[in-house]
């Protein structure tokens, strides 16, 4: 096992939810696949999926919901 | 020789120096938001200056070159690499037939300008290959590139070198926190003496909506009107006035909140009142502002704008010497 940080590929502001309403897209300690969706950065009015690249489990968020973030800027933790 | 998009990329465009002489009847004059790192990446392949590149926002595309290709990135940080070969950026660099351009998280800047030898050839439209995707003109199609996309490059005047690079003073770094000079003005009387101190005093900050058509910024507090009795034809909030024109690097603040600077793909004519207008030498900053990028607006006169538009000039000249 090993933990890898995720950064996020675009800055913006990064959600965890696909809406307010929603429970996140994920949380602390799921599985994920390679391919699934992990969250949202919204930028230039426009929604970005961030995709996890491989699978594993979610070790825990960097960034808080609806939290600014940067390109480049460490996402999240993934074990895998 | 083509140029084959794998990868798009946020919101990668084909841009020159834009189409003016329409705005009149609403059209933008388009063009890199950033015109001087434009001019340099086309001087570095050794292009005509105003010829048309990609300008890729926030992200980098992923590119593969049909034919042997010279290339070079300029504006944003935004480490460039072929076949996983890290290349400099403000340098020209070589890319072999199928070979991939690919791009490293943005570290700097906004908006990475990729040029290449012969450039983008893609029809002109109303005198520019500039893209205006809200009115789905130029460019390709009228749009941004999407993966599987096939773009045309022109053929290159000359034989051209790998290796040419700006020398480091004339690479424009992004502040950390940046200086905008605004020549106050237009309808700055519609707001109280306090409210206009108060816009040239406080930080505020680029905000995620931000784009070609329009720079928004948030984290200042709401600026306070002079009461009026609106006029005829104004709408009723108090940042409304009688439609009018709207120059390009004008400052709107809708409901005195947030303002917007107009950018190279602006509207050309609305009913929001204008505080000042950004001057013409640091528009192309604008271009290379990151969201939540801490931003001060700074009022100048005139003779500054003037003087600051020689210096531009001046550098610009520096430029061209420095590749010939």
């Amino acid at each position: 096992m090993s933990t890898k940080t995720i950064a996020a590929p675009l800055p913006g502001t990064f959600y965890r939810r696909p809406a307010p309403e929603e429970p996140p897209f994920k949380n602390e300690g799921d599985p994920v696949a390679a391919g699934e969706q992990v969250g949202l950065i919204e930028v230039m009015k426009t929604f970005t999926a961030v995709l996890a690249e491989e699978a594993g489990h979610i070790r825990r968020f960097l960034v808080e919901n609806e939290a600014p973030v940067m390109a480049g800027e460490p996402l999240y933790e993934l074990e895998i | 020789m083509a140029i084959e998009v794998i990868k798009p990329g946020l919101a990668t465009t084909v841009q020159d120096l834009g189409r003016p002489g329409y705005y009149h009847l609403g059209i933008p004059e388009s063009g890199a938001m950033d015109h001087y790192a434009l001019r340099a990446a086309n001087l570095l392949v050794g292009n005509a200056e105003g010829d048309a590149v990609l300008e890729a926002t926030f992200q980098g595309p992923e590119l593969r070159m049909t034919e042997n290709a010279v290339v070079a990135v300029t504006g944003a940080e935004m480490q460039p690499g072929v076949e996983g070969v890290a290349q400099p950026i403000w340098t020209s660099f070589a890319v072999k037939a199928g070979q991939v351009l690919a791009f490293d998280f943005l570290k700097r800047g906004a908006r990475a300008y990729v040029a290449v030898a012969g450039g983008i050839d893609v029809p002109v439209v109303l005198g520019s290959r500039s893209t205006y995707a809200l009115g789905a003109l130029g460019g390709l199609e009228g749009r941004a590139l999407r993966a599987a996309d096939v773009l045309a490059v022109g053929k290159t005047a000359a034989a051209v070198k790998a290796g040419r690079s700006v020398p480091e003073a004339l690479r424009r770094a992004v502040p950390a926190t940046a200086e905008l000079r605004v020549l106050p003005g237009l309808y700055d009387f519609r707001v109280t003496k306090a409210a206009l101190e108060g816009f040239f005093s406080e930080t505020w900050r680029v905000a995620t909506e931000a784009d070609r058509i329009g720079y928004r910024f948030r984290g200042g507090r709401p600026l306070e009107f002079v009461p009026r009795k609106q006029p005829f034809g104004a709408g009723s909030d108090p940042s409304n006035i009688v439609d009018t024109c709207y120059p390009y690097g004008s400052i709107q603040i809708p409901g005195g909140s947030e303002p917007i600077i107009l950018h190279r793909d602006a509207v050309s004519g609305g009913g929001y009142f204008m505080i000042g207008t950004v001057i013409s030498a640091d528009m192309d900053l604008i271009g290379q502002l990151q969201p939540h990028a801490p931003v001060r607006f700074v009022a100048v006169d005139m003779e500054t704008a003037l003087a600051a538009r020689r210096e531009a000039n001046q550098r610009m000249a520096a430029l061209r010497a420095s590749l010939q």
